[in-house]
């Protein structure tokens, strides 16, 4: 029995969430109550006021505006790290389940090896090298999802490979090229749509501990991890300054991961 | 059965040389040169040369790989630029911190996440569950590193309970040391235990459902003797899996607690050696780091297939 996405609570809800996210960063392309970069002495460190509804940050910066442009940061670094990681596991995945045998093996350890680095330890490693900022940490973040798209894939692939479509194809001859591409990664869509979309509010909690940890996106870019780094000094003088933007990471990934969980029941309705 | 843990060790094995390979092609291949990276604007090419050679950076790289490799299976991580002592020694001076963090941090995770996933699943579809599983979503929802900042801001800046930071060491005595890393480790565990409710609900309704469950019932045992003895104990093969597994991820979160909490761990170790170039550090922590994570899936892995006589052990 096919379900009706519009009657799915959690599924309706991870929408609006997800969409009211996406509407923000895009109004924030063109429009912001106040330049999200202009400081001003005077106005340092206040509180939630008519003038600036979330208060602001030690420059006088307004903290809507820089929560308002910190969601395009937090968007761009989860599509990103999320195509990473796909592009890559995807292909580690089909590879691996296809060709079988000693690659496989090979392929499943090197994605063994990749779940001992979580986004924080790659970000580290690549932050030693090249110098930190919003691609190291888009690199990291989507490194880390190799392994979860990969076993996915291998998964995926293992199960289709003796189904009857595929057996009827490769014996009109169809090349093992046509074969993944045209016949068995389309029938593994619908659980790496879902992967995909799980995967995006963990890109975003990983963006923002790397921007506090000074690993990810650099001052003076908007981003919610960077303004919980500069309110950290300021709890005592003005504690709102650490809670819009705490906030804000905790919405838009509570958003998200009700939209995985929706359309997990949705698509994939035997893992629920 | 034997066959079986052989192979899982072979592949463990592997495994450990790719996370080996990995940190050793990070660091000293893709930088084209460490020696200038790490001297970064004081480089001239007679400093260039002269660390070259003191870092053995001068030989092929397999040459380099293997003697890299070789020390550090002996516990030789190499020197630190910075401190200019072993990197191994440094490592182990700041594991009372993270170790002891991350082990809080899991117990404090399964000491509130069993309990309430077990009651949910007892309470399935109704008003317990759905709280339960909307306190699950706020937990996972909610980073850790601002759960940290508002739990200072309330137990140390309002209510002056706790040091907003740092640690007062295991010399002073057991209370000292744990009341420093008691905060961090709820910001970090409550996270974590947002995850295991779910698991926890999961596999015990999965496990509920079973004709075994359904015999106890009709034989008449009470449902607490029904939960525990003949639910519980079949959920906790994947619960424990899923727990090995958030180990992992624990400790890579303690490093960014260790931040928020000003506590010398192996995280502020790595973030300090960033800001210094400190090469052979970060590469001795991250190796270090990786490879518990590794061993430790390893562990649950094999541990998995000792407790669940279902595993095949010609898998």
């Amino acid at each position: 029995m096919r379900r009706r996405p519009l009657r799915h609570v959690t599924f309706v809800l991870g929408l609006a969430v997800t969409l009211l996210l996406i509407v923000t960063a895009a109004v924030s392309l063109v429009y912001t109550p106040i330049d999200p970069l202009k400081m001003a002495a005077t106005e340092r460190l206040q509180g939630p006021s008519p003038a600036h509804p979330f208060g602001t940050d030690q420059y006088g910066r307004d903290l809507l505006s820089r929560v308002m442009a910190g969601a395009r940061t937090s968007i761009a670094v989860g599509v990103i790290a999320v195509s990473i990681g796909a592009g890559l596991g995807v292909l580690l995945g089909l590879l691996s389940g296809w060709l079988g045998g000693w690659p496989d093996e090979l392929f499943m350890r090197l994605v063994d090896a990749v779940q001992g680095f979580p986004a924080i330890l790659s970000a580290l490693l690549f932050s030693a090298v090249f110098s930190p900022g919003i691609v190291v940490s888009m690199i990291a973040i989507g490194v880390a999802f190799v392994p979860a798209f990969a076993r996915l894939t291998r998964g995926s692939v293992l199960e289709l490979r003796a189904r009857e479509f595929v057996v009827a194809a490769r014996a009109l001859g169809a090349p093992d090229r046509r074969l993944l591409l045209r016949h068995i990664l389309p029938n593994t869509l619908a659980p790496l749509i879902v992967q995909a979309t799980t995967s995006f509010p963990v890109a975003i909690l990983a963006e923002a501990a790397l921007a506090y940890l000074g690993l990810g996106t650099q001052p003076p870019h908007p981003s919610w991890g960077l303004m919980l780094k500069e309110a950290q000094n300021f709890l005592s003088m003005n504690p709102w300054f650490a809670v819009f933007p705490g906030m804000a990471i905790a919405a838009a990934v509570l958003g998200l991961n009700l939209l995985g969980d929706g359309l997990r029941d949705l698509l994939d309705p035997k893992t629920t | 059965m034997k066959r079986y843990v052989l192979r899982r060790v072979a592949a463990f094995a592997v495994t450990l040389l790719f996370v080996s390979a990995l940190v050793f092609v990070v660091v000293r291949v893709l930088p084209g040169d460490p020696a200038a990276l790490i001297l970064g604007t004081e480089q001239n090419p007679e400093t260039v040369a002269r660390l070259r050679r003191s870092l053995g950076l001068d030989r092929p790289l397999v040459v380099q790989y293997v003697e890299w490799l070789s020390g550090a299976v002996r516990g030789d991580l190499g020197t630190s630029i910075q401190y200019d002592v072993p990197v191994g020694r440094l490592i182990v001076s700041r594991l009372p911190v993270t170790l002891p963090l991350t082990l809080l941090a899991g117990a404090l995770m399964v000491a509130v996440a069993l309990p309430l996933g077990v009651y949910a699943a007892t309470r399935y579809r109704r008003t317990a569950d759905y709280v339960a599983m909307i306190v699950s979503q706020l937990g996972i929802a909610v980073p850790s590193f601002w759960s940290g900042l508002l739990l200072i801001l309330f137990f140390s800046v309002h209510l002056g309970w706790f040091r907003s930071g740092g640690f007062e060491g295991w010399s002073a005595g057991l209370w000292p040391g744990v009341r420093s890393l008691l905060l961090p480790a709820v910001a970090l565990g409550f996270f974590q235990a947002a995850v295991l409710v779910r698991a926890t609900r999961s596999a015990v309704l999965e496990v509920m459902r079973e004709d075994f469950v359904r015999t106890a019932r009709a034989k008449g045992l009470p449902e607490r003797r029904v939960i525990t003895l003949h639910t519980l104990r079949n959920a906790l093969i994947p619960i424990i899996t899923v727990v090995g597994l958030q180990l992992g991820q624990l400790m890579a979160g303690s490093i960014v607690l260790e931040s928020v909490f000003a506590l010398p761990g192996l995280g502020r170790l790595a973030l300090v050696a960033i800001n210094a170039r400190d090469l052979p550090v970060v590469q001795g922590v991250t190796l270090f780091v990786a490879a518990s994570i590794v061993s430790i899936n390893f562990a649950v892995d094999l541990a998995y297939a000792f407790v669940d006589p279902r595993i095949k052990y010609d898998a």
